[in-house]
């Protein structure tokens, strides 16, 4: 008892709790509904209020997300993957906080919850190194029967909503939202609803890493309150459903039909871990073909 | 003299002493409380079916207007069919009330809108500054009707009316109303962001009615501050006392910078609270606007079918 007095008298400065928020358009609003959910541990107990965001709060995040669409996909590849890697750092500096929180979020130990942030911060600089390689290894030249110089080359799609994984709050995020924005993409991202805080914390992140606002929309709240309108937004070009369980997956496959969305299934994921490869990053790509004209074929079979 | 309709204000116009006893008789603005109840009338919270009737009222009142320099006839032609037909995916969407161009694009979008509600409004006397002498804002005038034009914006010449010169302003407005004949009503833009004060607003909107404006007008939509809800508040509050006192009824048509459709909705709110139900119709409140229609197509759409639409499903203009 007395033990215990004495540490109260030594602490006596106030806890400041920290006021988890949305990351819209670079900015950090409340839900415009007001309303906020309670979040808690792997054990059951209360770890902070999180925004529980509307469909408006998704309306205004796809607004965002397209406004920044065309200066982010029209950047240079390299100038974005020295963004990305600008990401890494900022993680990299704030490594502690994560490793409290997703071990608080996943009832994973210190140790187990250092490897996955330390996953996730190599995850952001290995997507870094592939924005100005894709192009190589998925356009090129191709062979066609003709006096054509003919060339393809993959574009961004548009504006993606991503449903992050539900059980990895961090890895599994980072692993969804990187490759679609490395490729010049933007995105509108739902956090894990039961462990929503390590993405909250991410948008402060992204806010000082050079990356322009509204690249990354970041919304928590129930999934499938806020997956339903976006997955029939008409603005809205793919959706990766990542978060989704089957029947959820189901309906918003139906619901994103009507615009003709690029649809990415859930997949199954045995370790967000593994060395992840370029298919979530070709999920998110159009090819554009040129066809130039070369002029008549000289007796070399080339004219140039 | 100029003659304008006998009324109960009829003898403030017989001198220039008169008329500026009148004007600056008029009680100052009280410009605290004219923003405050602006603002909390665009509180009012519409939606669903009260909303959709906004939206389809809204739609109804637009002058779809284009004034570059740059206008071409096929833009011009590309307005007038959007005009006619906001949404060609929904015939249910109304006709706009207007289109707004240049007097030189006044029979190209005659053309355009042949057959349908949609009226041709031509802005002229110089516009946007006004400067120009008299006997060439009239040519101006005259040029815009005879082409076809149902309906004329003229600006004030905003100098004379600063320095105080409020019978020369007066009589240019009655001229320009001659000129503009029994066809075409006209419209008195007034320029609100470079009168500087709510007082002068409140004065150059009765001076407007007095010298026969059919529709007074807050701006070109050529300088930094447009219309506002705290300005067309107060003009809304100039034609309902003008209409008290005369029995003449005179339109609103704030101009420049309403984008969104809840814009156009709280707008809307002012005319009702303000002025009241006989001004919620395009003969008498109009909206002044271009990339406005394109929100309030997409809130229509929305509105429809559940579903938030995007820019890809209306015009680029």
């Amino acid at each position: 008892m007395s033990d215990k007095n004495e540490k109260t008298e030594k602490n006596e400065r106030l806890s400041v709790f920290k006021t988890y928020k949305l990351y819209v358009g670079g900015k950090f609003p409340r839900s415009e509904s007001g309303r906020v959910y309670e979040v808690t541990d792997a054990k059951g107990k209360w770890l902070a209020n999180a925004p529980q965001s509307s469909r408006k709060d998704a309306r205004d995040a796809v607004v965002a997300a397209r406004k920044a669409f065309g200066a982010w996909s029209g950047a240079t590849a390299y100038n974005r993957g020295q963004i990305l890697y600008r990401i890494a750092e900022m993680l990299e500096g704030r490594r502690d906080q994560y490793v409290r929180e997703v071990g608080e979020a996943e009832g994973l130990s210190r140790s187990k919850a250092a490897a996955q942030v330390d996953a996730a911060v190599d995850r952001w600089v290995w997507y870094a190194g592939w924005t100005d390689k894709i192009a190589q290894v998925v356009g090129g030249g191709n062979p066609v029967a003709g006096p054509f110089f003919n060339l393809s080359s993959p574009e961004p799609t548009g504006v993606v909503t991503v449903l992050a994984p539900q059980e990895s709050s961090f890895l599994g995020l980072v692993s969804v939202v990187a490759p679609v924005i490395a490729t010049g993409n933007t995105a509108v991202v739902i956090a894990s609803e039961r462990a929503p805080l390590p993405a909250l914390s991410l948008g402060e992140v992204l806010a000082t890493s050079d990356l322009p606002g509204g690249v990354v929309n970041i919304l928590s709240g129930r999934t499938a309150e806020i997956a339903a309108p976006l997955a029939a937004h008409q603005d809205v070009n793919a959706i990766d459903l990542a978060g989704a369980d089957e029947a959820l997956a189901k309906e918003l496959e139906i619901a994103a039909a009507d615009n003709l969305k690029r649809v990415l299934r859930p997949q199954p994921v045995d370790d967000w871990a593994d060395a992840p490869g370029t298919d979530r990053m070709t999920a998110f790509l159009e090819t554009k073909t040129v066809w130039h004209p070369t002029g008549s074929l000289g007796a070399s079979g080339s004219s140039y | 003299m100029p003659t304008t309709a006998p009324h109960a204000l009829s003898d403030v116009t017989a001198s220039d002493s008169t008329l500026r006893r009148f004007l600056h008789g008029l009680p100052g603005v009280d410009a605290v409380g004219l923003e405050a109840r602006a603002a909390s009338l665009g509180t009012r919270s519409i939606k669903t079916t009260a909303k959709a009737y906004a939206i389809d009222l809204a739609i109804s009142m637009v002058d779809l207007t284009t004034l570059e320099g740059a206008d071409t006839p096929g833009k011009v032609r590309a307005l007038g069919a959007k005009a006619v037909r906001p949404d060609p995916t929904d015939r249910s969407a109304p006709a706009t009330a207007a289109v707004c161009v240049y007097p030189d694009m006044v029979a190209t979008a005659k053309e355009a809108v042949a057959g349908s509600t949609v009226k041709v409004a031509s802005v002229a006397t110089a516009f946007p500054a006004g400067r120009a002498p008299l006997s060439v804002k009239l040519a101006d005038v005259r040029e815009a009707v005879a082409a076809g034009a149902d309906e004329i914006d003229m600006v004030i010449d905003r100098g004379a009316f600063l320095a105080g010169n409020y019978m020369k302003v007066y009589d240019e407005i009655t001229a320009v109303k001659e000129a503009c004949g029994t066809d075409a009503r006209l419209k008195v833009i007034f320029e609100t962001g470079e009168l500087s004060t709510y007082d002068n607003i409140r004065r150059a909107s009765w001076l407007g009615m007095l010298a026969g404006a059919d529709f007074i007008k807050t701006s070109t939509g050529k300088v930094a501050v447009n219309a506002t809800p705290a300005n067309t508040l107060l003009m809304l509050e100039a034609v309902r006392d003008f209409r008290a006192q005369t029995g003449i009824q005179v339109g609103v048509k704030p101009a420049g910078g309403i984008r969104t459709s809840k814009d156009a909705i709280k707008f809307l709110v002012l005319v009702n609270e303000t002025a009241g139900e006989d001004w919620l119709d395009n003969h008498w409140f109009r909206f002044g606007a271009s990339s406005l229609l394109n929100d309030l197509l997409l809130q229509r759409q929305k509105l429809a079918t559940g579903r938030y639409s995007g820019p890809d499903y209306v015009t680029v203009d």
